[in-house]
């Protein structure tokens, strides 16, 4: 059987190995950026291993029950869910070529990225006034370094996304837009898994 | 739905509308994810359950939970397109296992063949 009967008998098997073509560029471009942010997960598994080994390293200084604020750490959850939810609502109105709709999804999405960053700052300054900045103990190291570390792209996630609008305002949403537009919502999807992560190992497993 | 023959009009360049989400997909993965972490808060703040079996519980909750943000956020499925972004994403599991997994061994194997002296005690 010829490559071309096959994928017209059975198109799945041939669709994603090769056969009808190459891939579109969009699938290209998602996978190029999936890898990169792969790439990214293993260099916070550094920061979390580092977090593992060293969380009962408190030299005498706070534990982690002590620096932590569930009812802030729920609410940032929830803001950072609620973001990414809006988030694939943006970009599906911007592939549906909806700009109205990805201009107030995408206002949402930022105001509540910036509701947990603002909570997230809120409480690094809380526990630096405290005594329990990042040179206190080991584990207060790794706490910050990986917390901070996830806030830190947060923060460029919200650069980025004003970019985004801007190039939607002021291009429109032309193919090559939407694009980085993929990227841009696969990234923030990327930091909510981070901060699942973050969550269950530093915070629910921390104020037990 | 193209004839056979639209498959090979497929050139780097030429977007093809291809319908990776909907609402309701998007809406099925956020609800999802505010049950489980709901239930993560309520599984570490319980009393009910017996407490050396939290932290396995969370992090049952924690993966189910990453689970859904592939799914119905990342859109990391089945479908042909995704062979490539399945087996890379495994790679990357695998990597980030060794690399935390492999951590914390080789440390708690110091620790307990360490000599106990007064600089080095545990906290």
């Amino acid at each position: 059987m010829t490559a071309t009967t096959l994928e017209r008998v059975r198109p799945e098997l041939v669709r994603g190995r090769g056969g009808g073509g190459p891939a579109s560029t969009r699938t290209v471009v998602a996978y190029g950026f999936w890898i990169f942010i792969l790439s990214d997960i293993t260099m916070f598994s550094a920061l979390f291993a580092a977090y593992a080994v060293l969380s009962d390293r408190t030299a005498g200084g706070p534990t982690a029950s002590e620096v932590i604020n569930l009812r802030h750490v729920f609410i940032e959850t929830m803001c950072l869910l609620a973001s990414s939810y809006t988030c694939g609502l943006g970009a599906l109105s911007a592939e549906r070529r909806q700009p109205d709709r990805y201009l107030v999804y995408s206002a949402l999405t930022f105001v509540l990225g910036a509701a947990f960053l603002l909570i997230e700052i809120a409480d690094f300054a809380d526990m630096a006034r405290m005594g329990a900045g990042p040179s206190r103990s080991a584990f207060l190291s790794a706490f910050w370094a990986l917390v901070g570390m996830h806030g830190a792209h947060v923060t460029s996630g919200l650069l980025w996304l004003v970019y985004m609008v801007a190039q939607v305002l002021a291009k429109g949403l032309l193919p090559h837009v939407l694009r980085r537009q993929l990227c841009f919502s696969l990234f923030w999807h990327a930091l909510d898994i981070i901060w699942v992560g973050v969550l269950t190992v530093v915070y629910l497993m921390g104020a037990r | 739905m193209e004839g056979p023959d639209r498959l090979y009009d497929r050139t780097p360049g030429v977007e093809d509308q291809e319908p990776t989400a909907n609402f309701l997909s998007y809406t099925t993965g956020f609800g999802l994810a505010v049950l489980l972490t709901i239930a993560s808060f309520i599984v570490s703040q319980t009393d009910l359950l017996w407490p050396p079996g939290i932290p396995a519980g969370l992090v049952v909750l924690a993966f189910a939970q990453i689970g859904v943000h592939l799914v119905f956020f990342l859109h990391i499925g089945t479908g042909p397109d995704n062979t490539n972004n399945i087996v890379a994403l495994a790679f990357g599991l695998f990597i980030v296992l060794l690399v935390i997994g492999g951590s914390c061994l080789i440390i708690a194997n110091l620790n307990a063949n360490m000599m106990p002296t007064p600089m080095n005690m545990p906290r």
